[in-house]
């Protein structure tokens, strides 16, 4: 089943993508393409199946409860586009 | 005059010791390293002056980091000098670069991460500095690590050693052409889906996969979290390793990491291959492999088998469904990881009046093409509606081709099969059909979603001299045993030999 072109728009929203309107074709078709060939996945019986998130033993692993030293806040904030006040500045979040 | 004389020599001399150090091997420079007939600066300066005149042909560094590398390589031979060395202390190596260096530049191959220097080194960083190994540079890989050619870098392809016009495979095509081009004794990669097998046998040389929770990944740029493991590039299976001998083991900060007890991977090179049992899957030899591949697989199964292994034929009923599962898990995955790249606290921003604009326009002008797809598959397999038939239903299928290894390693102990379906594929062959390309990975995909270990070596070359890899999987955690088979292969031939004419 294809996408339409509102369902990428309401993906690239989702996911916070501008994209210019070749894009939006582009990916309509391509991502179509691949949903396409993924409905094999739709038509496999796993009725009585489990998901697998990991295939690991190991459920949610915590570090002991001991404070330590974090990274040297300077350098963090270095790789940022805007600090001020040692914080990372953002445009406004409300209008 | 004969002072003149023996000084010209001993020029001369050197000159040549220049210009062979980079066909060492790990094991062979930490011999000579060891016996004090090369120092570290020595093979370092070699490899950068070698990457310095080749690389800009290859495009396989991104980064080159030569004043990091002599401070480490001076350092190297102090601790050579004081018998205070390891089998990598002095030895040159490549980073792919989607593993954090602290104050050295990492772009996972994106603009959206131009010019980020980490503020702490990767765990696989860590180890590799305490055992004194030389960082010559940063690799070059498709954005991400999300591609299987390195087309998808921001910052160029890569360009295969053995024939410039094809590419060397992906993601981690930059360190796979850096060691194949001999400008680096040994690399770090990352594979997800392949993404250091497929190179490994598009170049011609050993890549290893580890089983997931071997290495850390601490400092990993995170594409697809449950698949993603670091694994090492090299030209023989004991100088991998070497290699993983040293990045291996349980991390406190990676949660993920198992503490499952580290083998001896050199050591256990040595015993036989006699009697192993080895399984050819029938659905990896199928229709649509190259034939050269097939027929270099097929008389490397033959060596094998004359090394005294078992050959039968079984069955991983389940792989036609891998290639689906895996391009909804991991964008899945991807697009919950790519979430943190919005401008905010690394790479460029956007000139936007609100948030949310700000948001859109970073990212959209960050993420390359590819990128952008599966952020948008992923967003779209977890989105409300679409998670219970897209991405439950991969994790689903994911256990049945877990289920198919698990049945098939009752009765086997190792896995023979391609690594790729084609070897090098031209630049731009496959670059505007997404599907096409993720095919390369048909292969490949599998061992992802099972966790388990694997490796490509080269075992041959097709009719264009392009070369072929053999790719051996075994359960998780069984890293020493591909590596003894790949070893005892290396030994009964002679195609790590071979390198390319650059």
């Amino acid at each position: 089943m294809p996408l339409t072109l509102d369902e990428v728009k309401h993906i690239a929203e989702l996911a916070k993508l501008n994209l210019t309107e070749e894009e939006q074709a582009r990916f309509q078709k391509q991502l179509s393409a691949v949903l396409d060939y993924a409905a094999e996945l739709r038509a496999t019986d796993t009725s009585k199946v489990s998901p697998t998130a990991t295939v690991l033993p190991l459920r949610t692993v915590l570090r002991d409860d001991v404070p330590h030293p974090s990274l040297p806040r300077d350098e963090l904030l270095k790789n940022s586009a805007e600090q001020e006040a040692g914080c990372f500045r953002v445009p406004a979040v409300m209008e | 005059m004969i002072r003149e004389l023996s000084s010209h020599i001993t020029h001369h001399a050197s000159l040549n010791l220049y210009v062979s150090l980079h066909t060492l091997t790990i094991s062979e420079a930490a011999a000579k390293l060891r016996a004090k007939e090369i120092s570290s600066v020595e093979l370092t300066q070699a490899m950068l002056k070698r990457i310095e005149a080749i690389n800009p042909s290859l495009n396989a560094y991104l980064t080159v980091t030569g004043d990091v590398a002599l401070e480490q390589a001076k350092k190297a031979d102090e601790r050579i000098k004081a018998g205070n060395d390891s089998p990598l202390s002095g030895i040159p190596l490549a980073i792919k670069d989607v593993i954090c260096t602290k104050g050295v530049q990492t772009t996972a191959g994106s603009k959206i991460l131009k010019g980020y220097k980490p503020p702490y080194n990767a765990t696989v960083i860590e180890k590799l500095n305490g055992a004194g190994a030389v960082m010559l540079g940063k690799t070059n890989t498709d954005e991400f690590a999300m591609g299987s050619s390195t087309e998808n870098s921001a910052y160029g392809v890569t360009h295969n050693p053995w024939d410039a016009t094809r590419v060397p495979g992906g993601s981690s095509g930059g360190s796979s052409a850096a060691v194949a081009a001999q400008l680096a004794l040994g690399g770090l990669g990352s594979d997800t889906g392949g993404s250091i097998r497929q190179p490994a046998s598009l170049c011609g040389i050993v890549g290893v996969k580890t089983s997931y929770g071997r290495v850390s990944r601490y400092g990993l740029i995170a594409f697809a979290s449950s698949l993603d493991q670091i694994g090492v590039f090299a030209h023989t299976a004991e100088d991998a390793a070497l290699l993983l001998s040293v990045i291996a083991g349980h991390d406190p900060r990676d949660g993920t990491s198992m503490t499952t007890p580290v083998p001896d991977y050199v050591s256990s090179l040595q015993s036989d291959i006699k009697g192993l049992r080895i399984g050819l899957p029938k659905e990896y030899f199928i229709e649509g492999t190259q034939p050269g591949v097939t027929k270099a697989v097929n008389e490397a199964v033959n060596v094998l088998k004359s090394l005294g292994a078992t050959v039968r034929e079984v069955s991983l009923p389940n792989t036609q469904l891998a290639l689906s599962t895996y391009y909804i898990i991991a964008p899945a995955e991807a697009s919950a990881n790519l979430a943190r790249f919005d401008g905010v606290r690394f790479g460029p921003r956007a000139d936007a009046p609100t948030m949310w604009d700000e948001y859109r326009q970073t990212r959209g002008e960050g993420f390359g093409a590819e990128v952008k797809r599966r952020v948008m598959l992923g967003t779209y397999a977890l989105s409300t509606g679409y998670y219970d038939a897209y991405y439950l239903q991969a994790q689903k299928v994911r256990t049945l081709i877990k289920d198919d290894f698990d049945n098939v390693f009752n009765d086997v102990d190792v896995i023979a099969c391609p690594a790729s379906p084609t070897t090098a594929f031209k630049i731009g062959e496959k670059a505007d059909d997404p599907l096409a390309m993720y095919l390369a990975d048909v292969f490949t995909l599998p061992a992802n979603l099972a966790g388990i270990a694997g490796l490509s070596v080269n075992c041959g070359f097709d009719s264009d001299g392009l070369p072929v890899g053999l790719q051996l999987l075994s359960p998780a955690f069984t890293e020493d045993r591909i590596l003894r088979v790949a070893h005892h292969y290396q030994q009964a031939t002679e195609w790590h030999k071979k390198s390319p004419q650059i």
